[in-house]
């Protein structure tokens, strides 16, 4: 629309490589950074930042859902079970031995790709269907091993107290600070994620998916790489779920019930399968709804319906409306919120000179 | 088109009028107020929202606290984590000076954010037993009997039951297997240490709908003499149901705090299904108190029916109960500071002045000190007889030394 896309050339491998070979989207890239990182943070009541922190950790945990049922065709409703793992290995590295939290981090999410792969051995054998209800039964047996060993809980309370993050020197703990931090293993874990999809890596990944009998006769050892998906995204859960022990300074197994799995399916699959901007707005989408529509019946409920029923009628109006737009949005694009992105963008890239 | 026209203008009326009272109501004091009216202990909170929303709202129809309105901001979490935590980053935003938490996950998860805002918390009858210890916890309030001392209350009345001795006695204690359940178990073990009481653990695992092997064992094998019932959700109907089918006696079974509404007997089969089944209470049961009959003329007063929810009247008079202590610890720190000017800390303050407030009975006789934020740990036996909810002791405490031992044990060892 108000850009050139043509006379850019690219003369090194670098600048072929580059994620975004147009000015356009360095300057898009750059403004929005600039709006999270300083706008922000500076005039938001630490109220929204803390929405913020919640989309951050979220948007870790849905891209690594995304890598393996996105880009590897893997389902999985274990996630939340992988990040129960990375947060109580977590806060025992950190209450027992003091790690800090740039050892207990990636510690955590180790130990939940360690686990992420004993899970992914049967996904040599089975698919669809068959390799869900195996994660889901890995769901039930590490939240039971969690609830019933002392030694990983902490005792029959089942939550281990975590102090906050110490970086620099200075511990992390009013809402700007927790929002920055959060939000930089967010960035992160966006630059990894969109590197690890166009390496070598990446490619078996999306090979095994389309077709991995195909796959395997192109020489990708699909078994190998099926293990590499779910070490990849369990590692990710379990960095989310350290992030999210850090956030509440608390690791609790009731904050990754199988529910917690659900919905990060949920964000994965209405932002978009196999796109790192669908499983960033699909956790944004997720995360945001439930307060949109809180917000909006606060303020229209009143027309509506009698003061006293109210509260009722807000609460169960919301869980029907929630339903309501997933279903809404999955029919107006069945390829997630990404694709409704794209649209909006191819649209606009030539208009109003569309032909 | 019009009508659109209409609803927006109405929209700014109300925007501009509601503007209007928040600066004219300069002195209006927040509460932040978590409900379950939508997740799986929906039972509970569709009922006892109600109640506490009546009786600030007939507080504030008597003009407030000396002279200052209450505005309770209720969000409904769902029982999700994420959502609670969000909950309380509003609250905070709005300036609420007390939260009215609901939930075990989310007091814990909400713990350390309370204590470094200084605003105080309560979660009467869950959360962690150890926050009674109000030295430990400066800012969790149990307010209500913890689970720990729910289990030495049930204890003391088993005894009572048992003729007065526990030596040698089978005791059976049926558990939802999560760390709620599990909580009273150092209790159990210690007082079974104590009077010499023989103690099988059941665990019910979740969703708690399938108990009948565990309840075959209670009756059929180890033949227990007294159940005591720590259960949740859906699960306490079950039980009740399942020990009904078994022939044991629901006189012999006592259920913790949440496993025993109107809601539970009426998905067992009604009153008359489950005749002698008792459950303790934190707050009174049924209809016949003075603060109720205000609410009641309340609404009459306002040519409305009284709600539904009132006839539940397990979860909501618990709903009163939390309510009245919250504006009596508000009430308290008014008084203290002088004005209307408060914070967080003044209701600290208030709330471990509480003392000798009954409000007829609903209230038990608790003392919420600067050590003790769980007031006494006070319960009262409600059974079920005929149609109703029949209390068959008074308000009672039980094996108290054990339980502040036990506190005091857990402050020390962190």
């Amino acid at each position: 629309m108000f850009h050139r896309e043509s006379g850019y050339y690219k003369t090194t491998y670098k600048g072929d490589m580059a994620f975004y070979p147009l000015p356009v989207g360095r300057w898009s890239v750059a403004l929005v950074g600039f709006i999270f990182l300083v706008v922000i943070p500076l005039f938001l009541d630490p109220y929204y930042l803390s929405i913020l922190c919640l989309i951050s950790i979220a948007v870790v945990g849905a891209l690594g859902l995304n890598i393996l049922l996105g880009y590897t065709g893997q389902i999985s409703i274990g996630h939340a079970a992988f990040m129960s793992v990375g947060a109580y290995t977590a806060a025992n590295l950190i209450t027992k031995l003091d790690w800090p939290f740039w050892l207990a981090v990636p510690s955590g999410g180790i130990m939940a790709a360690a686990v992420g792969v004993l899970v992914g051995i049967p996904s040599l054998r089975i698919k669809g269907l068959y390799l869900a209800i195996a994660t889901l039964a890995a769901q039930f047996i590490i939240e039971w091993v969690i609830n019933h060993t002392p030694a990983i809980s902490g005792g029959v309370q089942a939550s281990i107290e975590v102090p906050r993050p110490v970086v620099f020197g200075e511990a992390m703990n009013t809402e700007i600070e927790l929002y920055y931090f959060l939000m930089a293993f967010a960035v992160i874990a966006i630059v990894a994620t969109m590197n690890l999809v166009r390496s070598r890596v990446g490619r078996a990944f999306i090979a095994i998916r389309d077709q991995d009998i195909a796959a395997e006769i192109i020489g990708i050892n699909v078994f190998r790489y099926k293990l590499y998906a779910f070490a990849i995204s369990s590692f990710y859960a379990g960095v989310a779920g350290v992030l999210y022990t850090y956030y509440l300074s608390i690791a609790n197994y009731e904050q990754f019930l199988i529910v917690v799995s659900i919905d990060y399916l949920a964000m994965v699959i209405i932002g978009g399968l196999g796109s790192v901007l669908g499983s960033v707005f699909g956790a944004i989408f997720i995360t945001l709804l439930p307060i949109v529509i809180r917000i909006f019946m606060d303020s229209f409920g009143a027309f509506f319906f009698d003061p006293v029923i109210l509260a009722q009628v807000t609460a169960q109006f919301r869980l029907i409306l929630f339903g309501a737009l997933i279903m809404f949005f999955l029919v107006v694009e069945p390829e997630g919120l990404n694709r409704l992105w794209l649209n909006i963008r191819n649209y606009f890239r030539i208009w109003p000179f569309s032909y | 088109m019009r009508r659109l026209d209409k609803l927006l203008f109405g929209a700014g009326l109300a925007m501009a009028a509601a503007g209007a009272a928040t600066s004219a109501g300069a002195a209006e004091i927040v509460i932040g107020l978590q409900c379950d009216r939508t997740g799986p202990t929906q039972t509970v909170g569709t009922f006892l929202c109600p109640g506490y929303h009546d009786y600030v709202s007939l507080v504030n129809s008597r003009g407030g606290i000396e002279g200052h309105t209450i505005k309770p901001i209720e969000i409904d979490h769902e029982y999700k984590v994420p959502a609670g935590v969000e909950a309380y980053a509003l609250h905070k935003k709005e300036g609420a000076v007390l939260i009215g938490l609901y939930g075990t996950p989310h007091t814990q998860a909400l713990t350390q954010k309370l204590t470094e805002d200084k605003i105080p918390g309560t979660s009467p009858g869950f959360g962690t037993a150890a926050a009674a210890n109000g030295e430990k916890f400066p800012y969790i309030f149990p307010i209500a009997a913890s689970y720990w001392s729910q289990a030495a209350a049930g204890l003391e009345y088993v005894r009572t039951q048992l003729g007065g001795d526990l030596k040698g006695k089978k005791i059976a204690y049926i558990y939802y297997d999560n760390p709620a359940g599990r909580e009273p178990l150092p209790v159990l073990h210690k007082l079974r240490d104590e009077l010499g009481y023989e103690l099988k653990e059941f665990a019910v695992p979740p969703p708690g709908i399938e108990m009948s092997a565990q309840v075959l064992d209670i009756t059929r094998r180890y033949r227990a003499d007294f159940v005591l019932s720590h259960l949740f959700g859906r699960a306490p109907s079950v039980s009740m149901k399942e020990f009904k089918r078994a022939g044991y006696p629901l006189e012999k079974v006592l259920g913790f705090v949440w496993a025993g509404g109107e809601a539970d007997i009426a998905a067992a089969g009604g009153f008359d299904r489950v005749e002698g089944y008792s459950a303790m209470q934190f707050a009174g049961v049924g209809s016949d108190y003075a603060v109720l009959d205000d609410i009641r003329a309340m609404y009459k007063a306002q040519g409305k029916d009284a709600p539904e929810a009132m006839a539940s009247t397990v979860y909501y008079n618990r709903g009163v109960f939390v309510a009245a202590i919250h504006l009596k610890a508000i009430e308290n720190a008014i008084k203290a500071k002088g004005s209307g000017d408060i914070v967080g800390e003044d209701v600290k303050n208030g709330m471990e002045q509480i003392k000798g407030f009954t409000l007829g009975g609903l209230v038990p006789p608790m003392e919420i000190t600067g050590f003790d934020h769980e007031g006494g740990g006070w319960v009262r036996i409600f059974q079920v007889q005929g149609a109703n909810f029949v209390p068959t002791t008074d308000w009672f405490q039980g094996y108290r030394d054990t339980v502040v031992e036990l506190l005091k044990a857990d402050a020390s060892r962190q």
